[in-house]
C-alpha cells in the first residue's frame, strides 16, 4: 500500500498548552482523508506541520515517503495548500493571483499561462480574470483560493476549513469540484466542523480533540457503531419518561431541556414513548455524524 | 526573486502613483529650501570653499529618498502583506523558505530606493548643481543604502506589535536621523557629542558618500562610510529574517 501521509505520534507544544499531543494516521493515495474536531482541537496545527509551515516538537512526519524536516521543499513542490485565512493577493487581479502564484512553483511563463485559463474554467471565472480579488463575493474567493492551490498540479490537495463561512449555494459549489478533483484520483485531506461536509466528502475521517485522536473510520461506520441507525429526539421530556428510559437501560443523553435517545430500530421504540409519555416534540430521524461528534467531543462551548 | 517579480508586479499596476513622490519630492523640498531657506542662508562654507546651500542640501535629499523609500517599504507596507494580506502566508504554502521571502522583501526595498534616487537624480540634474559622473555612483550606492534601510525595517516589522507602533521607529530613529545627519547643515554646528553620536546613524555616512559624489569629491574616509553601511545591513539583515521567523512560523 502507498501512504501519501503517515503520521507517527506527531506532537506540538506551544509551551505548556500540548496543542496536538501524540496523533498518529495514515492517508493513502486516492483517498479523501478528513480530520474533525471542535475549535482549539488541534486540526489546523496538524496539517501545518504536514506542509512544513509548524515545525513539530517530537515525533514523524512523512509526506510522498520524504521527512518533513529535512524535505520540505520538495514535498510543498508537490502539494496544493488552501489555508483557513483568504491569503489572495488583494493587489493582484485574479488571474494575476494564479500567475503570480505558478511563479513561486518556478512553473514556466508559458506554461502558468496555460495552467491559469485551464483553472480559470474549471472553477467557471474565466470571465472575471481581470477583476481584483477585492471585489469577489466569498464564495468566488474560495473557488479562487482553490484553482491557486491546484497550480502546481499537486498529487496531494490540504484544505482548511474549505467552505466556512459559505452560504449553501457556494458551499455546494466548492463540494461538486473537490467531488470532481477527488474523481479524477486527487488525494485529499481536509478538516472541518460541518459534519454534513464531512460524511459527503471523506473516505475516512478521524475525530480529534484536545490534540488527540478520539476514533478513526469511515463515516457510515462511525455512525453505526457510536450512535446505532437512529436517533429520537425528546424536548422537554416528563419526569417519568426519565425514569422509563433509564430503567429500559437504554443508550440516551440527557440535556436537562431536550432528551436524546440512540437506537439501532427506533421505530417500535419510538411508538412506545409517543404513547405513553409524549403530547408533542418527539420525533424520530436518522443518525448522523454530528450525533457521533457530539458523542465524543461533548456539548460544552468551546474558547 | 520571485518575491521581488510579485512585488513589481503590483508596482506596473500602479506605476502613475509610485513615480509621483520621487518626481515631486525633490522639487518642493528644492524649492522650499533652496528658494525659500537658501536666499536666507546665502552661501555655506564647505570643505574650505563656498557652495550654494541648494547644491549643498540637494544630495542630502537624494540619501533622505534612499533612506525613505526603503525603510517604508520594508515596513508599513510589508506589514500590510504580511499582517492583513496574509501574503507571506500564502507564499509559505509554496517551495518558498522564510529567508527567501524575507530577502525578496528587502531587495524590494532596496530597489524601490534605486528607481526613486534615478527619477531624483534626472530631476535635480536640471537644475545644474550636480558633478557627472560621478554622480552616477549614487545610483548603486543607493542600492546599499536601501539594503541597510530595508534590512532595519524589516527588523522593526518583525519584532511590532501593531502597525501603529511604527511611529515609535519613525520618531526616535527616522526623524532624528532626518534632522541630525549633516543633512541640512553641517554636522560641525552641532556639540561633539551630538556630532559623536550622529556617526551611529546609517544616514550620516550615507549622506557623506551621496554629498562627495553629488558634489565630485574622494576621500579616502569614504570608504569607512561605505563600509559602515555594509556592516550595517549585515546586522540587521539575519536579525530581521531571524525575527520573522520567529513571527511567522508557529
Amino acid at each position: 500500500m502507498e501512504y501519501i501521509i503517515e503520521a507517527e505520534n506527531v506532537q506540538k507544544s506551544f509551551g505548556e498548552l500540548h496543542a496536538v499531543d501524540g496523533v498518529s494516521f495514515r492517508v493513502k493515495k486516492g483517498e479523501s482523508f478528513g480530520l474533525l474536531g471542535p475549535n482549539g482541537a488541534g486540526k489546523t496545527t496538524t496539517i501545518r506541520m504536514i506542509y512544513g509551515f509548524s515545525p513539530m516538537t517530537s515525533g514523524s512526519l512523512k509526506v510522498f515517503g520524504l521527512d518533513v524536516v529535512t524535505d520540505w521543499r520538495r514535498i510543498k513542490s508537490r502539494i496544493g495548500i488552501c489555508q483557513q485565512e483568504n491569503s489572495l493577493d488583494p493587489d493582484l487581479s485574479v488571474q494575476q493571483n494564479l500567475e503570480v502564484f505558478a511563479r513561486y512553483f518556478d512553473i514556466p511563463k508559458k506554461e502558468a499561462q496555460e495552467r491559469t485559463r485551464f483553472l480559470l474554467d474549471f472553477i467557471s471565472m474565466g470571465h472575471r480574470k481581470g477583476n481584483r480579488v477585492t471585489e469577489l463575493s466569498g464564495g468566488l474567493m474560495r473557488r479562487l483560493v482553490i484553482a491557486r492551490a491546484l497550480i502546481n498540479n499537486p498529487e496531494l490537495m490540504i484544505l482548511d476549513e474549505p467552505t466556512t463561512g459559505l452560504d449553501p449555494q457556494s458551499r455546494h459549489q466548492v463540494w461538486e469540484r473537490l467531488e470532481e478533483l477527488k474523481s479524477r484520483g486527487l488525494t485529499i485531506v481536509l478538516t472541518t466542523h460541518y459534519m454534513e461536509e464531512a460524511a459527503r466528502l471523506c473516505d475516512r475521517l478521524v475525530i480529534v480533540d484536545h490534540g488527540k485522536i478520539l476514533v478513526e473510520g469511515k463515516p457510515g461506520e462511525l455512525v453505526a457503531l457510536y450512535v446505532g441507525r437512529e436517533v429520537i429526539e425528546i424536548s422537554a421530556p416528563s419526569e417519568e419518561l426519565l425514569r422509563w428510559v433509564s430503567s429500559e437501560r437504554l443508550d440516551y443523553e440527557n440535556l436537562g431541556h431536550r432528551l436524546i435517545i440512540y437506537c439501532k430500530e427506533g421505530d417500535s421504540l419510538f411508538h412506545t414513548i409517543s404513547r405513553k409519555f409524549c403530547t408533542g416534540g418527539c420525533d424520530l430521524r436518522l443518525a448522523t455524524l454530528e450525533d457521533v461528534f457530539l458523542k465524543l467531543t461533548g456539548r460544552g462551548l468551546r474558547e | 526573486m520571485k518575491v521581488w517579480q510579485r512585488n513589481f508586479t503590483v508596482y506596473q499596476r500602479v506605476w502613475k502613483i509610485n513615480f509621483l513622490p520621487p518626481l515631486l519630492e525633490p522639487l518642493f523640498y528644492l524649492f522650499a529650501f533652496g528658494a525659500g531657506l537658501g536666499t536666507l542662508v546665502g552661501s555655506i562654507v564647505y570643505r574650505g570653499s563656498a557652495i550654494s546651500y541648494i547644491g549643498y542640501i540637494a544630495p542630502a535629499l537624494v540619501a533622505i529618498n534612499i533612506m525613505y523609500n526603503a525603510f517604508f517599504e520594508t515596513t508599513f507596507a510589508s506589514f500590510v502583506r504580511m499582517y492583513y494580506q496574509k501574503t507571506f502566508d500564502a507564499m509559505l504554502a509554496t517551495p518558498l523558505s522564510i529567508q527567501e521571502i524575507i530577502t525578496g522583501e528587502i531587495v524590494w526595498g532596496a530597489t524601490k530606493s534605486v528607481i526613486g534616487t534615478s527619477i531624483m537624480l534626472a530631476v535635480i540634474s536640471f537644475f545644474g548643481i550636480l558633478h557627472y559622473p560621478a554622480v552616477l555612483l549614487i545610483i548603486p550606492l543607493s542600492f546599499v543604502g536601501g539594503v541597510a534601510f530595508g534590512a532595519i525595517g524589516m527588523f522593526f516589522t518583525s519584532v511590532i506589535p501593531s502597525i501603529d507602533s511604527f511611529n515609535l521607529p519613525v520618531f526616535l530613529f527616522i526623524t532624528p536621523m532626518f534632522l541630525f545627519s549633516g543633512t541640512f547643515f553641517p554636522l560641525e554646528n552641532l556639540p561633539p557629542w551630538v556630532q559623536k553620536a550622529a556617526l551611529a546613524f546609517p544616514l550620516t555616512h550615507l549622506v557623506k558618500l551621496t554629498r562627495a559624489l553629488g558634489l565630485g569629491y574622494f576621500e579616502w574616509g569614504l570608504l569607512w562610510d561605505t563600509l559602515y553601511l555594509v556592516a550595517f545591513s549585515a546586522v540587521f539583515f539575519p536579525l530581521a529574517i531571524r525575527g520573522m521567523r520567529k513571527r511567522l512560523i508557529k
